[in-house]
């Protein structure tokens, strides 16, 4: 059996034409992950390209109106490229270039991921080449047209549900065709070992840093720690340095869509069953023929039937609890953020926040919550608008 | 002597894959039946997935075709049992992981034993992780046929020499369908899997041409095509046994075209 095992998930289950390089990207991560000049190249770019570190805002506001523990708002919206997308990419492409890639390519949902891979690529000279979802390309106009400014090509995804999950399919078979000069810089803790890896070890930045400046203002650990899963990265970033520290929840926010009692949603934990997809064993919305099932959310970018396999195997454990959020309430978060703090949420962060109020209120005033703000919500704009029956003319 | 061996004994082998359930079952019963007159010696069906991420459009299409039709598992199996009755054409499955897993290992291999299929063709299933599969394919006596692809260099020479029915040689980079030019030096990965394979070699991906097919048989025990004739499906319908029929017909004439002294070596 292959390394990259969280459990009984993971693993490596992906054509033969990728097995050696995928091989030689671990080798090559496993070496740069402790190089000194790597590690200093990449904090460079992290903090004087990006803006990190990113702030661990205290929500006053909303913390008196919901009348509970005090709400920390991890500011990963205000990264460059206005989402955590960025701490993975940098990290990636950087690597991409010591493995003398000279092309970088990427699935996206939302197009956060994209627009970062396409910003990155940009600064460090990689053509780039980004695959998205019909139905995503037309969602989320802006962002296609951000990452064409950025001089990458976006390819539109027509095959299957034209969504996130055909967006990574297209892009692993795009990078099955022509493997040499290429990396596929993947967005989200999942695919085939050591992507899940890569991508948590990129992502934990946010809980390094957020984990000192609780201590730092509170004294003391959250009560818990909250962020929005659809592959699961700004999640698995967020729980990541909170994993030893027993008393910390840690919760992520899957997609309920319309209901997890609808045949509408992506909630993946709560409904999904164990499976093997996209190079992982994991946790997939899937019928009982092992057909991967459409998945539906009013966010793009949690529009996948699968989780990474560390958060499966958090599952497993019990370490991590996965709750549902459905569109309605996502908006009503989204809406709520704005007019109370003035932060305009991204819809997937929005589900995090939902839940955040939930559970706010029963925690006492001494307590505190840290909310993974994993996006900026400029882009969801039009779509909540829509929701709401505006239509506005972008 | 198994019925894939012994679909090597007789020549060049020619091997035809089809998705199961495109357009129908009925349609794919008539097809195998239809092929093996046309000298096919092995067939390969697709279980039809929702997302094979090593397929090209012709064949992710077929597999949503199927799937559209209603197309499962234990239909499959149940169509096998039926041809199996009145044929001994070797069978092989070619899935992903996904619905031999939720089908349960054990059980699927079982119900492979039973109704007559002889091996398994898994594209994500690399070598690393061939265990979990093995062990039951293994238990029931299915061949597990791996494949070696153009990247796959130093490891070539341990897939060949666990390889079970056949070796499944890549042609080329990228997904399946149709391709005019086969650029990869094929005789010098045939070579090395040589000295390794206990089983004949067969090279798919992209042939669809008398002549691609005559070339690949004069290095390769069989040679392996699937998106031309399924795309002869897609336009044909359920009526695509004559024209299938045709072109397997030439195809398997190419193939063999290549032991004739008349056709220099390359």
């Amino acid at each position: 059996m292959a390394n990259g095992r969280f459990g009984i998930h993971g693993g490596q289950y992906i054509p033969e034409t990728l097995m050696n390089e995928i091989q030689h990207l671990e080798k090559a991560y496993l070496h740069y992950k402790n190089d000194k000049d790597f590690n200093s190249e990449l904090t460079a770019l992290l903090n004087d390209y990006a803006g990190r570190p990113s702030l661990l805002y205290y929500a006053e506001k909303m913390s008196r109106d919901l009348g509970g523990a005090k709400i920390y708002l991890k500011r990963e919206d205000l990264n460059h490229t206005g989402s955590h997308k960025i701490n993975n990419v940098l990290g990636q492409v950087l690597l991409a270039k010591k493995m003398d890639k000279t092309r970088v390519i990427a699935e996206t949902g939302a197009g956060q991921h994209g627009v970062a891979c396409a910003t990155a690529a940009a600064l460090l000279g990689m053509e780039c080449e980004i695959f998205m979802g019909k139905e995503d390309t037309e969602r989320q106009k802006l962002n296609v047209y951000r990452m064409e400014l950025l001089g990458a090509k976006v390819n539109v995804v027509t095959s299957g549900t034209q969504t996130l999950k055909d967006a990574v399919s297209e892009t692993m078979r795009d990078w099955v065709s022509r493997v040499a000069d290429t990396h596929y810089a993947l967005g989200s803790v999942m695919g085939p070992h050591p992507f899940p890896m890569i991508v948590r070890d990129f992502q934990s930045v946010i809980s390094k840093e957020a984990r000192a400046q609780i201590l730092e203002i509170e004294g003391k650990l959250p009560a818990a720690v909250i962020a929005c899963v659809g592959g699961g990265s700004n999640a698995m970033g967020t729980f990541y340095h909170f994993l030893e520290d027993k008393s910390v929840r840690l919760i992520g926010c899957e997609a309920a869509g319309l209901g997890v009692d609808t045949e509408k949603h992506a909630a993946t934990i709560a409904k999904g069953t164990l499976g093997i997809f996209h190079g992982m064993k994991s946790y997939f919305c899937q019928n009982s023929e092992g057909q991967i099932a459409p998945v539906y959310s009013i966010s793009a970018g949690l529009d996948y039937p699968g989780i990474g396999p560390e958060h499966a195997h958090l599952h497993d454990t019990g370490r991590a609890e996965y709750a549902p959020v459905t569109d309605e309430e996502a908006v009503l978060a989204f809406e709520y953020l704005s007019r109370t703090e003035g932060i305009i949420p991204a819809i997937e962060s929005a589900h995090a926040v939902s839940y955040a109020m939930k559970i706010a209120p029963s925690l006492p005033k001494t307590e505190s919550i840290i909310i993974c703000l994993s996006g900026r919500g400029d882009k969801d704009v039009a779509a909540i608008a829509k929701y709401r029956g505006v239509n506005l003319h972008e | 002597m198994s019925r894939i061996s012994n679909a090597f004994k007789k020549g060049k082998a020619f091997i035809a894959f089809l998705t199961a359930g495109d357009p129908d079952l009925k349609t794919t019963e008539e097809l195998v039946f239809e092929m093996e007159r046309a000298g096919a010696d092995i067939v390969e069906l697709g279980i039809p997935f929702s997302d094979p991420i090593a397929e090209g459009p012709v064949i992710q299409e077929a597999d949503l075709r199927a799937l559209a039709s209603g197309t499962t598992t234990s239909k499959i199996f149940d169509m096998v049992k039926r041809i199996r009755e009145k044929s001994k054409i070797p069978l092989v499955f070619l899935t992903y992981m996904n619905p031999v897993f939720k089908y349960g290992y054990d059980e699927f291999f079982a119900k492979c034993k039973e109704v007559g299929v002889d091996g398994i063709i898994i594209p994500d299933l690399p070598f690393e992780e061939q265990a979990e599969v093995h062990e039951f394919s293994g238990k029931h006596g299915i061949d597990l046929v791996p494949l070696v692809a153009p990247t796959s260099e130093d490891r070539i020479k341990k897939i060949a020499a666990a390889a079970e029915g056949y070796l499944y040689v890549v042609s080329s980079l990228g997904v399946t369908g149709i391709r005019s030019e086969i650029k990869t030096d094929l005789k010098s990965i045939i070579d090395v899997a040589k000295k390794t394979s206990k089983v004949p070699i067969a090279v798919g991906f992209g042939i669809n041409t008398p002549e691609q097919a005559a070339k690949i048989s004069r290095i390769a025990d069989g040679v392996i095509v699937g998106s031309a004739i399924v795309k002869i499906i897609a336009e044909n319908g359920r009526v695509s046994a004559k024209p299938v029929g045709e072109y397997v017909r030439g195809m398997k004439e190419a193939a063999s075209e290549a032991f004739k002294p008349s056709i220099p070596a390359p």
